[in-house]
């Protein structure tokens, strides 16, 4: 069971600003249905631009719901500049705190807020659509909103990411691209984390580099290939070249690619030899890489 | 504020006289069975005759009953044992909607050069008999439940069992859900193998059951000393064992009685809540089911959000939503029978027991309305009509 705070229950359970504004001035829609949680904000300025009133709706778990509630408390009586620098991180302290796994909840939060400003911005015509480059494809995040809980909350690994917007949560295809962006904003505090060299085997020879291989890709690439319905075979290995095929869900991910070099290659890296590289099985590759289109 | 318990699944009260049983096992008769002095000794006859009364259940000889510490290490020990014992045969079938204890145990066989059939299943959670018949060649195992945890759908056991023993495989199924709900005779069945756990059925947390029937080969998992036969070292939890003993006698005497009972609170509830509550669906099965569980989901709402509201009222559910686990991804086994997300991410789980009584149902049939409003005027999702 989550450990919520007693505020988060009151709003939860009473939640304010229930509904939706007639006629308002921003509309901010963010998540989905099958994304698991989605929240509408609308709200409404007086003459100063100064919000005078919000309303949201959710669908969400109890941290959703009371995220949303204490967002529209939050932002009453802001001027729309003041309301632009509200964080997830005020959010969630506004709360007492939100479980690790749930930081997502105040991002979203944020999100619809940020939207909402936006929407109010450019006329109320134009739904509010994303900025930057989906990075992950499972729950639609960008490069851009990325960057941000990394930056906003200090994130220094890709857990943190998926617990703070989702991202790398689904297929997990993303996840190597997460990385790179941490180590690139965050330089500072991953050189802070103590880095461990793999422990390598020395020279080896074909025989025992392809029994390596073999058993890296089942002990280390198979079981997280097997927890979203996918699965890979060794096909052959020619020199520093290892021949893999992908199979059931990853056949058809048209991330297939980026899993091959962030895990697989990566993997094979860490515990066989910096030399190789993979390459995809021409079969297998023939098939179409599109099941999310 | 009263608790009314609706989360049998997942774990059952242990019976008054269950525990009776167990309380001069801590601090009077502690002795170990293994022992050579009467005050030990003595506690072999107790182990005896809880074995007794297991058989008793399931229908089989006390010698064919192994007491373990619960349904996770009997799949283990079953799978991995029988594996064990025919190192020749490669390839295991089980389904997609299988427990966690046996499901990740196939996949990291996998790993060591296993190949493993994930059966699938219809939209009602049922599995196509001709498909497993054109998989089993050469197979050294099948693994397949008796009654799922989440939405109670039961397997024709009995069938598949025929069918895969007729083949010269071993067949084990996982019948954590089923042992004290569905009537047994194991004499009768071709079940090589059959897992259960004492605390689904009003015994303590920590004991359970492997049932190996006569002449299967079988490699012990826990290796030590000669308890149970050989087949399971390590010291008997003798408490755990004989309160297993008994709840398994109080089920053999009012698995009817009691079914019959628990039946018609659960059709009761189940018929409220689909009539009261406008866009809700049954997950699985509605013919072939366990007597106690109905999976329900409430579209556009969410689960997690559904189970604190009821938790509010001292109502105790479960739910196959993403939420509750931590993880970002709904029920496995809703997924699996095709259940669209919308309605995945709202699932109820009501799990009864024999303790349950119509004040309880007629109580929560009351509330579930409102709590699904309350979060549906809530929702983005719902158009102001369906409210």
């Amino acid at each position: 069971m989550w450990e919520y705070t007693d505020k988060l229950k009151d709003h939860f359970f009473n939640p304010r600003n229930v509904g939706e504004i007639e006629d308002p001035d921003g509309v901010g829609e963010v998540g989905s249905l099958a994304c698991g949680d989605a929240l509408k904000l609308t709200f409404k300025l007086d003459a100063n631009r100064r919000i005078t009133d919000a309303k949201f709706k959710t669908f969400g778990c109890a941290s959703a719901i009371a995220t949303s509630s204490v967002l529209t408390e939050m932002i009453k009586g802001l001027t729309l500049n003041e309301a632009m620098k509200v964080t997830n991180k005020d959010i969630a302290e506004y709360l007492g705190g939100l479980p690790e796994q749930k930081m997502h909840c105040s991002v979203m939060g944020r999100e619809a807020l940020e939207a909402a400003i936006e929407n109010y911005q450019i006329g109320g015509k134009k739904k509010h659509e994303l900025e930057g480059n989906v990075i992950c494809t499972c729950f639609g995040v960008t490069d851009k909103e990325i960057e941000r809980v990394i930056r906003e909350n200090n994130l220094t690994t890709v857990e943190e990411v998926t617990n703070y917007c989702k991202a790398g949560g689904g297929c997990g295809g993303c996840q190597g691209e997460i990385e790179k962006m941490i180590e690139k904003i965050q330089p500072d505090e991953i050189k802070q984390a103590p880095v461990t060299v793999a422990r390598r085997a020395g020279k080896l020879t074909n025989i025992q580099k392809i029994q390596l291989i073999q058993q890296t890709i089942n002990e280390q690439i198979r079981p997280a290939l097997r927890t979203h319905g996918g699965n890979i075979e060794l096909i052959d290995v020619e020199g520093n070249k290892v021949v893999v095929a992908f199979r059931g869900m990853c056949a058809q991910c048209r991330l297939a690619e980026l899993t091959m070099k962030d895990v697989v290659e990566a993997k094979l890296r860490e515990f066989v030899s910096e030399q190789l590289f993979v390459e995809e099985d021409k079969e297998s590759a023939k098939q179409p890489h599109n099941h999310r289109e | 504020m009263k608790t009314i318990y609706f989360d049998n699944n997942a774990t059952t009260k242990v019976a008054e006289q269950v525990f009776e049983e167990m309380r001069p096992l801590f601090c009077e008769l502690y002795g170990n069975p293994s022992s050579m002095h009467t005050f030990g000794g003595q506690m072999g006859r107790r182990i005896r005759q809880a074995r007794e009364q297991v058989a008793n259940l399931l229908g089989c000889e006390p010698s064919e009953v192994i007491f373990t510490s619960g349904g996770t290490e009997s799949d283990n020990a079953a799978i991995k044992g029988t594996l064990a014992a025919l190192p020749h045969r490669r390839k295991v079938i089980t389904t997609r909607v299988e427990h966690p204890a046996v499901l990740t145990v196939c996949r990291e066989l996998e790993n060591h050069g296993y190949t493993v059939v994930e059966l699938p299943v219809d939209k009602q959670g049922r599995l196509d008999l001709a498909e497993l018949e054109e998989q089993i060649d050469d197979t050294a195992l099948v693994t397949i439940m008796y009654a799922n945890n989440e939405t109670g759908v039961v397997f024709p056991i009995d069938k598949i069992a025929e069918l895969v023993t007729d083949r010269g495989v071993i067949f084990h199924t996982d019948a954590v859900q089923a042992i004290g709900k569905i009537p047994l005779d194991l004499s009768k069945s071709n079940i090589d193998l059959l897992s259960f756990s004492g605390h689904k059925l009003h015994a303590p947390k920590g004991v359970g059951v492997l049932y190996v029937r006569k002449g299967t080969r079988l490699s012990p998992f826990m290796l030590g000393g000669h308890q149970e036969a050989g087949k399971r070292a390590g010291t008997e939890n003798v408490p755990g064992i004989v309160g297993l003993g008994k709840a398994c006698e109080l089920a053999s005497k009012n698995i009817e009685q009691e079914n019959n009972k628990v039946k018609k609170l659960r059709d009761k509830l189940e018929k409220a809540i689909l009539e009261k509550c406008p866009d809700s669906r049954l997950n699985g099965d509605k013919e072939n089911r366990l007597p106690n569980t109905t999976n329900i989901s409430f579209e556009y709402i969410e689960g997690e959000a559904i189970l604190l509201m009821l938790d509010k009222y001292g109502i105790c559910a479960s739910s196959g939503s993403a939420c509750t686990s931590g993880s970002l991804e709904p029920s496995h086994v809703l997924r699996a029978m095709g259940v669209p997300f919308t309605a995945a991410h709202g699932s109820i789980r009501f799990s009864l027991s024999r303790y349950n009584t119509e004040e309880e149902v007629d109580y929560t049939i009351e509330k579930i309305p409102g709590i699904v409003k309350q979060l549906r005027e809530l929702s983005p999702f719902v158009a102001s009509k369906a409210k």
